[in-house]
């Protein structure tokens, strides 16, 4: 890549009216043609924006790279792939300071914050869980699942048909539905565990998708696509509904005046609770042999196996470990929402939970949290550019991989050194 | 007996059009290596096209079908063409050097913002196209009966002429010379002054343009269709490319067939709901007895 000095003007035009002419084509018949019926209507102004978007763009481009600067942006990008960031030994992370402030104020939003608030929150706590999950799986064992959903839905479905045919509550099924997730993950793990990459993400895939289709098919068990009614937690056996056929319920005990906020706080402190507690478990797993066989795993399957890991027991224990935080986070989406149907199970779902982990940072707990809110509470916030939803999480996935391909909280992890007082 | 019979002739041109969408995958993974998951998009944004086509033609007073129908050929299989040039160029290419766990996920992106994008441009409801051809070819058996619409024999007859076409492209043209050498071995190829990455669009435009030949076909005789059909449809095409073999043309064709016939049987003689989980449990099944599918070379990985 390095060019002789000067601009090439003309090359700069050159490439910009090819972009644009491709524009025209590929967008101009979609965009421009409207289908009404078996008629159309015409809308070439929206062509024409994004023909001279994609021509002065690519101007830009070409130019940019043409100098100093760019060259030495190209270099940077095509030799960013390594791995980890690695601290001094003895390194104090600032996160001692951060963690306590970040639970202390996360236990009083819920004495604050308005019901909306809350509920948007739930949904972000909920998302946080499901990336970790698929961070174990993806981001450390590197084994790409796109059926992450089907656990999601089995956590939300065991908690919805336990209730209904064996009268098991939210606090009976929470373990219970992290225990059939896990074991869902064991399932498909063992078939999988010859594959790696491309094949493992279409079985995945497969297999996600059938379970969504049992669940619409089956309409004995699920009532199909109607959906079926999940119960809410109870607070040591008070329920949160306004009267109850067993006994009293929350607000009548304490005496308070009935407020449907509070079951929101409520499910959202035993969740907030449940996340401090899986990232406290994973935080430990990174570090423990099983953390570092994943990620050796991830690096070079064939290195590891020769150097004597038990590849099926570290395929098996990220799969069913991640299924099983999907498992409990199904079971927080069910009683937060109330309902679950399988059209809330849809493969869009995994791929905004791999939109997490990507964007976070495969492997990158900070990463994933913080990309997690982003991509759950930034849309509700931002309702008028809710439908192009969709189209910025495909352009962020593409521009992510090209640009940092390791997400953008990249991992770091302190040196090893030995203690003093030990003899060298 | 005239069920099976049916379900035989519908499966067949099925399973022709699942060949043609598969052949995209199999071109692109075997020359690259990697799934294509924005293929079925692809196959989605050409059923769109096709109906624009047909839509415009009409608008300009062009009524038989025959013009339509090769109108809407040429115009949809241009225009998808570009797509396929143009999703390699911006979403793959740069990552030419990446892990194959980037370039599925860009694939990914890729696929949601065709979805998203359609959709968009189009709105979310469902489309359609007008019926062209008419009328069928009966066959009395015993009690019953077996009918074949003129559609599904113009199907099998386009397709058919397709993979021709194909077939003698990859064999005979100095093209398909290239195509088979970068295929064999992408530095070797380059090397020996082959501009690979001219091969490597090249063969995109090959894949999206049987799509769209697909998408034509299966618009013109369904009818309607929407945003999200590229999904299912790309995942059965892909199960078909496993099953004959991923990398492998022959394979892909055949591998199309088997899926159709036996979906359509499936969905005749035991139940329609569970046609799809019968489809993708196949899919799993090949990937777990024989990942290199009936005529695909086994993957023999170095150390």
């Amino acid at each position: 890549m390095s060019q002789t000095a000067g601009m090439n003007y003309k090359q700069c035009f050159i490439d910009a009216v090819v972009a644009a002419l491709m524009a025209l084509v590929v967008f101009g018949p979609i965009m421009g043609i409207v289908l009404d019926g078996y008629k159309f209507d015409i809308d070439f102004q929206r062509v024409g924006w994004i023909v001279s978007i994609v021509f002065v763009g690519r101007l830009f481009m070409s130019y940019y790279f043409q100098t100093a600067k760019g060259q030495a942006m190209l270099f940077k990008y095509a030799n960013n792939h390594d791995g980890v960031t690695v601290n001094p030994p003895n390194h104090k992370s600032k996160m001692i300071w951060v963690i306590p402030l970040v639970m202390v104020i996360g236990f009083l939003i819920p004495f604050i914050a308005s019901k909306y608030i809350l509920t948007v929150l739930i949904l972000g706590l909920i998302y946080v869980l499901l990336g970790l999950g698929l961070n174990i799986v993806v981001g450390l064992a590197g084994l790409l699942d796109l059926g992450f959903v089907g656990f999601y839905a089995i956590g939300a479905y065991s908690l919805a048909l336990g209730y209904e045919n064996l009268g098991l509550g939210f606090w009976s099924m929470l373990p219970i539905a992290a225990i059939a997730a896990a074991f869902a993950g064991a399932i498909l793990g063992f078939p999988v565990l010859r594959m790696h990459g491309d094949y493992l993400a279409i079985v995945t895939l497969g297999f996600g998708e059938i379970i969504r289709l049992i669940l619409t098919n089956w309409v004995s068990l699920t009532h199909g696509p109607n959906g079926i009614s999940a119960p809410l937690p109870t607070f040591f056996g008070l329920e949160f509904k306004r009267r109850s056929a067993h006994g009293e319920t929350f607000h009548e005990f304490f005496n308070l005046p009935y407020d449907s906020g509070y079951k929101y706080m409520f499910v959202y402190l035993v969740l907030f609770a449940v996340v401090w507690a899986v990232l406290f478990i994973k935080h430990r797993l990174v570090k423990m042999p099983i953390g570092r066989a994943w990620e050796a795993l991830r690096e070079d399957e064939i290195a590891c196996r020769s150097l004597g890991l038990n590849h099926v027991l570290v395929k098996l224990s990220a799969f069913m470990l991640g299924a099983s935080t999907a498992g409990l986070a199904g079971v927080f989406f069910a009683t937060y929402q109330g309902f679950v149907s399988p059209s809330s199970f849809t493969f869009f779902e995994s791929a905004l939970i791999l939109a997490i982990v990507v964007l976070g940072g495969m492997g990158s707990t900070l990463g994933v949290v913080i990309a997690a809110f982003c991509l759950t509470v930034l849309p509700e916030m931002l309702r008028e550019v809710a439908e192009y939803r969709v189209l910025l999480f495909g352009i962020l996935m593409v521009v992510m991989m090209i640009w940092k391909p390791r997400g953008l909280v990249r991992v770091t992890r302190n040196g090893f050194a030995a203690r003093e007082g030990v003899i060298k | 007996m005239d069920i099976v019979l049916q379900q035989l002739v519908n499966g067949l041109t099925l399973g022709s059009v699942y060949g043609l969408i598969a052949i995209g995958y199999t071109m692109v993974y075997g020359i690259i290596g990697m799934i294509n998951f924005a293929h079925g998009d692809v196959y989605m944004v050409s059923a769109y096209l096709t109906a624009i086509s047909i839509a415009l033609l009409t608008f300009f007073g062009v009524e038989s079908f025959p013009f339509i129908i090769f109108g809407a050929l040429v115009f949809t299989i241009v225009i998808t063409g570009a797509y396929g040039w143009v999703i390699e160029r911006v979403a793959y290419r740069p990552l030419r050097n990446s892990s194959r766990l980037s370039v599925l996920i860009s694939a990914i992106g890729m696929s949601l913002i065709l979805q998203n994008y359609v959709q968009l441009s189009q709105g979310p409801n469902q489309q359609g196209v007008p019926t062209l051809i008419t009328g069928a070819f009966r066959f009395h058996i015993g009690d019953g009966y077996v009918q074949i619409t003129y559609m599904k024999v113009l199907i099998l007859l386009i397709a058919l002429a397709g993979m021709g076409i194909l077939t003698y492209i990859i064999q005979k043209t100095k093209l398909g010379r290239m195509c088979r050498a970068t295929q064999q071995d992408r530095k070797m190829a380059s090397i020996l002054g082959i501009d690979t990455d001219k091969v490597i669009s090249s063969v995109f435009v090959i894949g999206s343009a049987m799509a769209a030949l697909a998408g034509v076909l299966v618009t013109l005789d369904y009818g309607a269709f929407d945003f999200y059909i590229g999904f299912i449809m790309g995942i059965k095409a892909f199960t078909a490319a496993v099953l004959g073999g991923i990398g492998s043309l022959p394979g892909a064709m055949l591998g199309g067939l088997i899926l159709g016939l036996s979906e359509s049987l499936f969905a005749g003689l035991v139940s329609s709901d569970y046609k799809d989980v019968f489809s993708f449990s196949l899919l799993v099944l090949i990937l777990i007895i024989r990942p290199s599918g009936l005529l695909g070379k086994p993957a023999v990985e170095k150390v």
